[in-house]
C-alpha cells in the first residue's frame, strides 16, 4: 500500500514537473502587508488595502468607489510610488485627482473602450509589474457585461499579483471577483453635504439667500463602508501586519466624508501645482 | 647622473613597449555580405559554405569575388554568373551597403580595444596596444582578444603585431591567424611574402616580374641605388617596405556619431513578420557595435526604401477622369525614441514591431538601413529602500503594446493645462519617474510623516461623462427642476447655481457654460431617498455637519450639468461619485 502511494506520488510529481515545483508541500501563507488606502476611517476599518492581493470595492454610482481611488492613488504617488488606472469607462478626471493630491505624472492612464480592452491591459501591466498600485475601474460598465467576466479572470489577476508588491484594485458597481479579491469592500452612498453661504450686504448685515440656488454650495458628500470579505481577518493577529494603517476591526461599517476643495478648482494652474 | 643612466633604460623600455596591430578582414567583399547570415553566425565557419560574389548590370553580370571553397570548386574573376551557376556554387550579390557596414564594423572593434585607431583600408584598420599590456597581457594577449571580439561582429579576421606600422600591414595580409613580430625581426618575417603584399603599381610589379623578383626578400636584396634609377622613388618605397624599414606615424580616425546598418533585400518584402527576422540582425549587429564602445542607444531610427509604388492619380482629360499609375521610388522612416537608453536587441526588436505594427510602410520593402544614436548607458543606483518603480525597459514595452491595443492617444500620463476650460488636458508620455527624495508637493505634505495621513477629510471623486451627455432640463422659477438623460427621469431634490464661466473669447470655440449642482432623485427609487436630504425649500435646507447614520441613497445622485451658451442646450458633465 505504502509503495503504492509512494508510486502514485512520484507519477504526480512527474506529470506537473516544470509547472509546479512541490505539489505536495504545504505553501505557507505569507504575511500581508497592506498600505494605507487614504480615509483613516476605511484603514480601520479594513486595516488597508493588501499588496500583493485584488482588493474589490464596489458599490452603486455616487458611493464614493471614485473618492476612494483617488485618496489611495494620492497615499502612493506621495510615496512616490508609479500607480495605473485602467480606466474601463473613460470616465477618469484629472482635475479631481489632482485636486485629491494624485500626482498625475506619476499615474499611467489607460482609456479604454471596453471590458476586454480593460482585461488585457490589466494582463499586460500585471505582467510589465513595478507598479506600487494597479486600479481597475469598471464602474461604468454595466453590471451584466462584467458578470459575464470568466471567473478565472479574477483568477489570473490574483495569482498574477501574488509575491508582487503591487496593490490590486477593482472597482465596480456588483461583487464579481468572489473569492479570488482577499479584500471586498462594499461602498453605499451617503447624504449630500450642503452649505449655505454667508453673504454681506454693503453695511455689514448678513443676507438670507437661502432660498437662492446660488446661495448654496456643494461640500461634498459621506459615504458608508463595509467589508463584505476579507481574508485578512480570518488568521492570527500575527497573519496580518498593518503597515502604516490600523489593526482590522471585524467591527461596523465605516463612514467617511469627502470634500470639494472649490478654492482649488479655481486656482491658475501654476498655483496649483505649487 | 644618476638619472641619466635611468634614461637609456627608459627610452628602451618605452620603445619596447610600441607595437601596433593590423587587422584585416581577409577577403573582405564575401564576409561583409555573408556577416549578416544566420548560418555564418551559427557555425562560425565562412569556409565551410561555397560563395561567390557577383556585380553588374544584366548582361554583364561577372564574378567579382569568392571564398576559398568557391576558388576550390572552380570559380574564377570575371566569370560569367551563368557560368560560376554551373560550378555549383552559391551566388550572391555584392552590396556596398553591407560592405561600408561591415567597414564600420571593423572601426569599432579597433576603437573598442584601443582609443588610437587609424583607418587604413576598407578591409584593414591600425590599433596602437600603447598602455594595453596592462588590460590584456602579453601581445598574443591582446590580438586574440581582437580576433574574439571581431567573432562577436561575425567577422574572421586576421592580426598582425609589430613596432612598425606597415610592417604589421602586410604581415596581416600575409599570414593567416594571428601573428607577432618581435623587433628588428620584421625583415626575416616578410621575406617569404610576395612582392604582391606591398601592393605595387601595375607598372612596378611587372617590371619586378620581368626581373624575377617575386618574394619580399629577393625585393629587399636588390641594390638600392640601381633599383632607384629605374623604378624611381617607387623601388624605393616598395624596397623600403619589403625590409620593414619604411616608418611612419598613425592616422587617427574619428569614431562617428552614428552607428549605421543596412541590408539590401533581393526581393521585396511586404510583410512585417519576415522583415522582423532582417530587422533583428540589423539590431543584433549595431548593438554588438555599441557594446564595443560601451555605448547604448537612445533612438533607433530605421528607413525602408520602398520598391516602385504606383500611385494612383486621377487626371481630368476631357471629361472622363483617367486614372494614371505613375512609379516613384519612396523611402519610408519610423523613429524609436526611447525613454532610456538601451542595448537590449531583443527589446528593440520587440519595440520596433509593435510600432511598425501601429504604422507599417505602404509598399513593399527593398532595403532597410538601421541608425542608432549613441548614448551613455543608463547608470542606476538600486536600494532597499527605494519605492516601486517599474523597469524603465519593460515599462516601454509595456506601454508600447498598450497603445497598441487602445490606441497610442489612449495612454500617457495627464497633465492640466494652463486654463479655465472645464475638462481640458493633455496626454504626455508616461515615464518611470526617478525615485526623488525632494520636498513633495502639496499632496506629499499630507504624508509627510512616515506615510501617515494627516486626519483630512478626501476630496471628492468627480467622473466625468465622455463624450458629454446630452440632457433636457425643465426650469421651474429660473432653477432645475426636472432632468431627463440617459433615458432616466430624474426630479432635482437640491440645486446650487448657476455658476458662470466664460472664456477664451477671442477664439473660435470660445466657451460660456452655467453649471449647476444637482441632487437628482431618479424616479423608480423614490422610497429609497432618505428623509434627511435637503431639499430646495428653505425650512428643509441643512448645512454640512455629523452625518450620525448616512442613509442609503441608492437612485439618488449628485450631478454637474450645464447650460453651454455656445449651443444654448443642456448637459451632463459627469458624477460626484
Amino acid at each position: 500500500m505504502a509503495a503504492n502511494f509512494a508510486a502514485l506520488r512520484s507519477k504526480v510529481e512527474l506529470a506537473l514537473a516544470g509547472r509546479v515545483a512541490a505539489p505536495f508541500n504545504y505553501r505557507d501563507r505569507q504575511e500581508v502587508v497592506t498600505v494605507s488606502s487614504g480615509i483613516p476611517e476605511i484603514d480601520s476599518l479594513t486595516g488597508g488595502l493588501p499588496r500583493g492581493a485584488l482588493t474589490e470595492i464596489f458599490g452603486p454610482s455616487c458611493s464614493g468607489r471614485t473618492s476612494l481611488l483617488l485618496a489611495a492613488l494620492s497615499a502612493r504617488t506621495a510615496q512616490e510610488e508609479s500607480c495605473a488606472l485602467i480606466d474601463g469607462g473613460d470616465a477618469f478626471d484629472p482635475h479631481s485627482a489632482e485636486a485629491a493630491g494624485v500626482e498625475l505624472r506619476k499615474l499611467l492612464w489607460v482609456r479604454c473602450r471596453n471590458v476586454e480592452q480593460t482585461l488585457r491591459a490589466t494582463d499586460l501591466l500585471l505582467q510589465g509589474g513595478g507598479f506600487g498600485l494597479i486600479a481597475v475601474d469598471l464602474s461604468d460598465i454595466a453590471p451584466r457585461l462584467v458578470r459575464h467576466v470568466p471567473l478565472d479572470s479574477w483568477f489570473r489577476f490574483r495569482r498574477a499579483v501574488e509575491d508582487t508588491p503591487t496593490v490590486l484594485v477593482l472597482l465596480e458597481q456588483e461583487s464579481n471577483a468572489k473569492s479570488c479579491a482577499s479584500l471586498g469592500l462594499r461602498l453605499e452612498a451617503g447624504a449630500a453635504g450642503w452649505s449655505q453661504m454667508p453673504v454681506e450686504d454693503a453695511a455689514g448685515r448678513i443676507e438670507d439667500y437661502s432660498r437662492l440656488p446660488w446661495g448654496w454650495l456643494l461640500e461634498g458628500r459621506s459615504a458608508r463602508g463595509g467589508v463584505s470579505r476579507s481574508r485578512m481577518q480570518k488568521g492570527s493577529a500575527g497573519y496580518f501586519r498593518g503597515g502604516s494603517a490600523a489593526e482590522p476591526r471585524v467591527a461596523s461599517a465605516g463612514i467617511f466624508k469627502t470634500r470639494i476643495d472649490w478654492e482649488f478648482f479655481s486656482l491658475p494652474i501654476a498655483a496649483k501645482r505649487k | 647622473m644618476k638619472s641619466g643612466a635611468i634614461l637609456p633604460d627608459e627610452a628602451v623600455h618605452s620603445k619596447k613597449n610600441m607595437a601596433f596591430a593590423a587587422i584585416h578582414v581577409a577577403n573582405f567583399m564575401v564576409q561583409a555580405v555573408l556577416r549578416a547570415e544566420d548560418e555564418v553566425r551559427a557555425d562560425g565557419e565562412l569556409l565551410e559554405k561555397t560563395v561567390a560574389l557577383v556585380d553588374g548590370t544584366a548582361p554583364l553580370i561577372h564574378v567579382v569575388a569568392a571564398n576559398e571553397a568557391a576558388w576550390r570548386a572552380g570559380i574564377q574573376l570575371g566569370m560569367a554568373q551563368t557560368q560560376a551557376q554551373l560550378c555549383g556554387v552559391e551566388i550572391r550579390r555584392r552590396s556596398r551597403g553591407l560592405e561600408k557596414a561591415a567597414h564600420a564594423a571593423l572601426l569599432d572593434l579597433g576603437w573598442s580595444m584601443s582609443p588610437r585607431v587609424e583607418d587604413h583600408a576598407e578591409d584593414t584598420i591600425l590599433a596602437d596596444l600603447a598602455g594595453l599590456s596592462s588590460l590584456f597581457g602579453a601581445e598574443e594577449n591582446i590580438a586574440r582578444e581582437f580576433a574574439r571580439r571581431a567573432a562577436e561582429l561575425n567577422l574572421r579576421v586576421r592580426v598582425a603585431v609589430s613596432a612598425n606600422l606597415e610592417v604589421a600591414v602586410h604581415a596581416a595580409r600575409g599570414f593567416a591567424g594571428i601573428t607577432v613580430i618581435p623587433e628588428g625581426e620584421e625583415a626575416r618575417y616578410l621575406s617569404g611574402l610576395p612582392v604582391q603584399t606591398l601592393a605595387p603599381s601595375a607598372e612596378a610589379l611587372e617590371t619586378l616580374e620581368r626581373w624575377g623578383i617575386r618574394t619580399c626578400a629577393a625585393l629587399g636584396a636588390l641594390p638600392m641605388l640601381e633599383l632607384s634609377e629605374r623604378l624611381g622613388q617607387e623601388g624605393v618605397r616598395l624596397q623600403e617596405l619589403a625590409r620593414g624599414a619604411h616608418a611612419r606615424s598613425l592616422v587617427l580616425a574619428e569614431p562617428p556619431e552614428i552607428l549605421e546598418e543596412e541590408m539590401e533585400l533581393d526581393d521585396a518584402v511586404e510583410d512585417l513578420e519576415p522583415l522582423a527576422f532582417v530587422l533583428g540582425r540589423l539590431l543584433d549587429q549595431v548593438c554588438a557595435r555599441l557594446a564595443t564602445r560601451a555605448l547604448s542607444a537612445a533612438a533607433i531610427r530605421v528607413r525602408f526604401d520602398l520598391g516602385d509604388a504606383f500611385e494612383k492619380e486621377e487626371q481630368v482629360r476631357g471629361k472622363n477622369p483617367v486614372t494614371v499609375a505613375t512609379a516613384a521610388a519612396k523611402t519610408y522612416e519610423k523613429v524609436l525614441n526611447l525613454p532610456v537608453p538601451m542595448r537590449d536587441s531583443k527589446m528593440l526588436l520587440k519595440l520596433l514591431r509593435l510600432q511598425l505594427q501601429a504604422d507599417p510602410p505602404p509598399g513593399a520593402i527593398v532595403k532597410i538601413t538601421l541608425r542608432a544614436d549613441p548614448a551613455r548607458p543608463r547608470s542606476t543606483q538600486h536600494g532597499l529602500f527605494v519605492p516601486n518603480s517599474p523597469d524603465p525597459e519593460k515599462l516601454e514595452l509595456t506601454v508600447a503594446r498598450l497603445a497598441k491595443l487602445v490606441g497610442g492617444a489612449n495612454i500617457g500620463s495627464p497633465e492640466l493645462t494652463d486654463t479655465h476650460r472645464p475638462g481640458e488636458f493633455r496626454m504626455n508620455k508616461f515615464f518611470a519617474q526617478p525615485n526623488e527624495t525632494r520636498a513633495r508637493g502639496k499632496a506629499g505634505k499630507k504624508f509627510a510623516s512616515g506615510g501617515e495621513a494627516v486626519a483630512r477629510r478626501p476630496a471628492t471623486g468627480c467622473r466625468i461623462f465622455r463624450p458629454r451627455l446630452a440632457a433636457r432640463v425643465e426650469l421651474r422659477e429660473g432653477r432645475p427642476a426636472k432632468i431627463f438623460f440617459r433615458g432616466l427621469y430624474g426630479r432635482v431634490v437640491t440645486a446650487s447655481g448657476p455658476w458662470r464661466i466664460s472664456g477664451d473669447w477671442w477664439r473660435e470655440d470660445a466657451w460660456q457654460q452655467e453649471e449647476w449642482d444637482l441632487e437628482i432623485a431618479f424616479e423608480g427609487g423614490g422610497a429609497s431617498v432618505p428623509v434627511n436630504v435637503p431639499v430646495n425649500v428653505p425650512g428643509n435646507m441643512h448645512a454640512i455637519g455629523p452625518v450620525p447614520d448616512a442613509k442609503v441613497c441608492a437612485r439618488a445622485g449628485l450631478y454637474c450639468v450645464y447650460y453651454d451658451g455656445a449651443c444654448r442646450s443642456w448637459f451632463v458633465r459627469g458624477t460626484y461619485d
